[in-house]
């Protein structure tokens, strides 16, 4: 069992994503359908984790909390997937290959259980905080 | 007596139905029923009447809050911005009409701004692609009356464009294809087994990142020439007996997405493909889609092709021509360089959907707000500015994926007071122009660059 | 109220038989008037220059989707200079200008009226949209028939009535001007990746020939009675040897007379025939036909044509004839875009470079010229070049310059590679004629304004019409030895009127008087079995719903409408 596991992240839309982003970006239905992570379930077994458990997730630009699924849409084990939104943003690479569009998938990152008492934020804390507007929940 | 609005079309995804039926009760105030619509497109409805909008401008006060303020007043303000900014960058526009993109490429042509679109985060790798390569393409209308091979690769409508398999590509019976989903043969390639590939009668399981590669094994093949027993994941065999579907189909259409723009590659993921395309036409008919995300992001690259013949990644600054160069010149790249002085959000979420270090980099600077909605964007903004939901509460033009044009209505009011992104767009022109006019009489005119004359 | 006089001028009106004439135009409210008419004018002195009235361009793809397909996928295409920015809205793009250049370099040139070459009909918003963002010129579109499901469907069947039916409603439905067709059943094909070679080819499954389908729409069109003619681009375009394919096509329209009440007296208008007028049988043996096909023409008095000429330029390939488009891909290698429209058409785009240095390519630049100077009625033969497929249309002065003189003919020739051999395999060498400024105006003015059917409106300068006057700074008494003096005076016009508005002054753009959009209303008898043909094609494959089709009204930029009723 390892404590830290380096994958392969894609984020890309999901339907959840979808109907929650319309329903508002501050709903419990965003925030339940974009603050995950899917893996496989090598992948998970490897981390000692079960479904649903916190994992932080780090690339090389950034960090978030988010919880483990065991998605529907299956992956090959070493692949990871956030559906897009605010959660992915906070890690997705900004370097566009000199083609404008940032490097949504297809970068490395590490996954592993949070420490005790870390939390999933949410999408304002992580954005409003980003750049210092931040005043906590009102 | 509510009322009952057909030929209604969707603001949500680059499908465009224009089949809802929607309900209205009888004041016009409410939306009671949606027929037809996906599961995202109900909820854009509904929202529209049953949350809380907002109403008037709002400017961000120094405590941090926000206030209310009139319509004139924040016209004045964003006119101000983009007045005194030195390279503003003005982008967004997926989800509004194209009358308000043409109305803000004024603006910003005045302004001397940076203009893009979402698809400088989307499907821009296909742009950069299209202008080296082409693109054999085909009305989605064409797809359901005579295809009978589709493959869908780094695509997955079954969450992003919800009818788009039943509406065009698998399941309808078209003109040649009546026997619908029996007369065709899916493929679908994805690192992911997603649930369009469920419906797949052959999925490719390609390794994340080599779609190039596996391309390049097709077009081998194609060609007649020997490949490695594998490629990017996917045996010698499986790749043959595709391409032998592929050479053999009546009428063929490849539809890709995120999957091959998003990753490393980018253009030249489309590239290949767009060459594929070109290669299978020595055998059959083949024709190839990008799956545009928003109900209106092929329209920005429309209108702005006409007005500058560019369709996304403007440079206006230079006062007498545009000038484009994608990574030069596109928003991410503008912010990672802190070039941009100034942020309007505009119809899109850039809070939520850039990656949050060029979110971090474009808001040390002012930044406004224009879209319908409470998101991410507007709740870092100095100016958040309502408009009109279009498609709901504005009518307009909008380009579907396949580039056909959609002429979307109205079925409610707006907000009582809330103007639409065309009308807010030519009052913030009026107001530059009258800025200008009071700087010329202060005889304080702000020196434009003198252009190189061409000919002579 | 606002009045002017144009004095002095060389006036050339061929609609009115006036050739070259000093005196005095009238101006008021937009309108030609009687010089009487006028009590305190402005003048314009217009002494030692000519006056014409506005340019009437017949076939020009300046606005809808293939356009912007254009504009689109070639950003190299802004690389060349573009200007200062002197008017309203930046001007960009030199083969597929941006729409306000368009408009733009149209007015300096002179032009009030642009038909737009083809539209898609399921594209029409598209179109009207870029007409909006068209500055200063009038427009109006043709919707393209000749490859349409319901049209091959009832002229299979030989219902000329439901085809009349269908055509009004889609004229209506689109806001169209007149009946186009472009490779008639080839572009059909083309949905399957083929083609259909010669007149006599059938259609896979539609069982209808291009024969048929092209006799077919000229009976609908006179049955219609319509302003314009069939518009016609023949099949088997830009291939050695089509000539006999082109004579083919015209002869379809032998027995056939014209019927409307718009002064027009042709009932096939044969587009960009240079294009069509090539013999032999390979790129090796290519050679001008010109003189067989422009002889047919002159002795056969209901066809007009234009001639697409070749200005030896880098431009932008686009037309509806998708299996030509592809056929060129394959010669050229270069970029290849397409779009095939359901039901309806389709279309292609690829650049191409027509090089001095290309014995192909200046053979074509002969065959235009030869159909211009061979023609025996320049009533019936405009200058175009199929913008932007043979050339941007800000060439057009200097096609009329090389029409207009044997010396500027050569100092081109002598910029080709293979002149010997392009004099062996055209007439061009033997051809003086130079032609004068009459018969200019009749090419650019009077000719195509009365072909299209709106010759009582433009084109002319007799009272009543719309106040649409050019003036050149050109002395057809005294015209400049060195014939680039010609083209510079005819591509930046001393002064252009625009519905009697002063529009641009010395080759500069003042103003942008209002534009329009013009489209043609046919009254048909209703017609239940095509009403019923229309809602189950919508129902079943169309890709938008039937409601959503027609262009919505709000959408139509300040329209002028040419109605027709049939049901009287």
């Amino acid at each position: 069992m390892a404590n830290k596991i380096t994958l392969n992240m894609i984020t890309q839309r999901s339907i959840e994503e979808g109907v929650a982003m319309e329903k508002g970006k501050t709903t419990p239905e965003y925030f339940e359908a974009c603050s995950i992570i899917e893996l496989h379930d090598e992948d998970i077994k490897a981390l000692g984790l079960v479904p649903n458990q916190l994992v932080r997730v780090t690339s090389e630009c950034g960090s978030v909390v988010v919880k483990v699924v065991k998605g529907r849409q299956t992956l090959y084990p070493g692949l990871a997937f956030i559906p897009q939104g605010v959660w992915a943003n906070q890690i997705v690479p900004p370097r566009t290959q000199a083609t404008g569009e940032p490097q949504y998938s297809g970068f490395p990152v590490t996954v592993e259980p949070v420490a005790s008492g870390e939390r999933r934020k949410s999408a304002l804390e992580l954005v409003q905080g980003a750049v210092g507007m931040w005043r906590g929940e009102q | 007596m509510p009322k009952r609005i057909e030929n209604v079309g969707c603001p949500y995804c680059g499908v465009c139905c224009d089949d809802l039926v929607v309900t209205v009760s009888d004041d016009g105030k409410k939306i009671l029923e949606v027929e037809n619509a996906c599961a995202i497109g109900n909820q854009i409805y509904h929202h529209a009447t049953e949350s809380e909008r907002v109403r008037l401008p709002r400017l961000r006060q120094p405590d941090g809050t926000y206030k209310e303020i009139s319509y004139d007043e924040a016209i004045d303000y964003a006119a101000r911005v983009l007045y005194n900014a030195k390279k503003p960058l003005i982008y967004g526009f997926g989800s509004t009409n194209c009358e308000g993109m043409a109305a803000a490429a004024k603006v910003g042509e005045k302004a001397g701004a940076i203009l893009d679109n979402c698809a400088s985060i989307c499907h821009g790798s296909s742009l950069l692609a299209i202008f080296d390569n082409g693109y054999p393409s085909c009305t989605l209308g064409e797809v359901k009356n005579r295809a009978d091979v589709i493959l869908y690769w780094g695509a997955n409508p079954a969450h992003a464009h919800p009818r788009h398999m039943s509406r065009y590509s698998i399941f309808p019976r078209g003109f040649f294809t009546g026997k619908g989903h029996k007369s065709r043969k899916i493929i679908v390639i994805d690192p992911r087994y997603t649930d369009t590939a469920r419906v797949a009668d052959i999925y490719l399981q390609v390794k994340q990142g080599y779609d190039y590669d596996l391309f390049n094994a097709f077009r081998t093949v194609a060609r007649g020439h020997e490949i490695p027993e594998e490629v990017a994941g996917i045996k010698r065999e499986k790749i043959l007996e595709v391409v032998e579907i592929m050479k053999n189909a009546r009428f063929g259409t490849i539809f890709y997405g995120m999957g091959l723009c998003h990753t490393d590659g980018r253009n030249h993921n489309i590239d290949i493909a767009i060459s594929l395309t070109r290669d299978l036409n020595d055998f059959t008919k083949w024709t190839i889609m990008a799956m545009r995300g928003h109900y209106n992001i092929t329209g920005p690259n429309q209108v702005w092709s006409w007005q500058y013949g560019f369709p996304y990644c403007l440079d206006l600054s230079k006062r007498d021509i545009a000038h484009m160069n994608p990574g030069e010149t596109s928003s991410i790249d503008l912010a990672m360089r802190g070039e941009i002085d100034a942020f309007f959000n505009v119809a899109t979420d850039a809070g939520a959907h850039f990656p949050i270090e060029a979110v971090k980099e474009l808001r040390k600077h002012p930044w406004i707000t224009i879209d319908p909605n409470i998101c991410m964007a507007s709740e870092i903004s100095d100016l958040h500015i309502p408009v009109g939901i279009v498609g709901v509460e504005v009518p307009g033009i909008v380009y579907r994926m396949d580039n056909v044009p959609v002429q979307y209505r109205k079925v409610i009011d707006p907000p009582e007071g809330v103007i639409s992104d065309e009308e807010l767009f030519e009052r913030i022109y009026q107001r530059l122009c009258e800025l200008e006019a009071e700087d010329a009489a202060k005889e304080r005119v702000k020196t434009t660059a003198e252009g190189i004359p061409a000919e002579d | 109220m606002s009045e002017l006089l144009i004095k002095n001028g060389f006036v050339f009106d061929p609609l009115q038989g006036i050739r070259g004439d000093r005196m005095d135009i009238a101006v008021k409210d937009g309108r030609i008037v009687e010089t009487s008419a006028l009590q305190h004018p402005e003048t314009i002195d217009a002494s030692g220059m000519t006056v014409m009235a506005g340019g009437i361009d017949i076939h020009s793809h300046v606005v809808g989707p293939k356009v912007n397909v254009g504009r689109l996928f070639r950003p190299e295409d802004k690389l060349f200079k573009s200007p200062l920015k002197r008017c309203n809205r930046m001007e960009m793009g030199f083969s597929v200008p941006s729409t306000f250049k368009a408009g733009y370099d149209y007015a300096r040139m002179g032009y009030v009226f642009v038909n737009e070459a083809a539209m898609p009909p399921l594209h029409s918003p598209h179109v009207h949209e870029e007409i909006r963002d068209t500055p200063i010129i009038d427009n109006a579109a043709m919707p393209v028939f000749g490859n349409n499901w319901f049209t091959l469907e009832y002229l299979k069947n030989h219902e000329i009535e439901n085809n009349a039916a269908y055509t009004a409603w889609l004229l209506r439905a689109t806001r169209g001007f007149a009946i186009k067709v472009v490779n008639p059943g080839g572009t059909e094909a083309w949905g399957w990746g083929l083609n259909c070679e010669n007149v006599h080819d059938p259609v896979p499954y539609f069982e209808i020939t291009p024969a048929e389908i092209i006799a077919g729409l000229i009976e609908t069109n006179e049955h219609l009675g319509l302003p314009h003619s069939v518009h016609l681009h023949c099949n088997n375009l830009g291939n050695p040897g089509n000539y006999t394919d082109t004579l083919d096509s015209l002869k379809l329209a032998e027995g056939y007379t014209p019927k409307n009440n718009f002064g027009r007296e042709q009932v096939l208008h044969a587009t960009h025939l240079q294009f069509h007028s090539y013999g032999g049988d390979s790129w090796g043996n290519f050679e001008s036909r010109a003189p067989d096909v422009i002889d047919y023409v002159n002795s056969h008095d209901n066809i007009t044509i234009d001639i697409g000429q070749v200005t030896l330029d880098e431009t932008t390939t686009m037309t509806a004839d998708g299996p030509f488009e592809h056929h060129l891909r394959a010669l050229n290698n270069l970029k290849w875009a397409n779009t095939d429209v359901e039901l309806e058409t389709a279309a292609g785009v690829v650049p191409y470079i027509y090089s001095p240095k290309v014995k192909v390519c200046t053979i074509q630049w002969a065959v235009g010229l030869e159909l211009a100077l061979l023609s025996k009625d320049l009533m019936r033969t405009f200058v175009s070049t199929d913008h932007p497929n043979a050339g941007p249309f800000i060439r057009y002065p200097r096609v009329i310059t090389w029409l207009m003189s044997r010396a500027a003919r050569d100092a081109t020739m002598k910029t080709f590679k293979w002149l010997e051999r392009t004099i062996d395999a055209t007439s061009i060498d033997g051809i003086d004629r130079e032609l004068d400024l009459y018969e200019i105006a009749q090419m650019t003015r009077a000719g195509p304004a009365k072909a299209l059917g709106i010759s009582n409106t433009y084109g002319g300068l007799a009272p009543g019409m719309d106040a649409d006057i050019a003036i050149y700074a050109l002395n057809p008494e005294n015209m400049p030895e060195n014939p680039e003096e010609i083209e510079k005076a005819l591509s930046r016009c001393a002064c252009l009127l625009k519905d009697g508005v002063v529009t641009v002054r010395d080759g500069e753009v003042l103003t942008e008087p209002p534009k329009r959009t013009v489209w043609v209303d046919v009254k048909v008898p209703e017609n239940a079995q095509v009403q019923r043909d229309i809602y189950e094609h919508f129902l079943r494959y169309y890709s938008v719903n039937l409601g959503n089709y027609s262009l919505f009204e709000e959408h139509l930029f300040n329209p002028r409408v040419i109605e027709v009723d049939t049901t009287q």
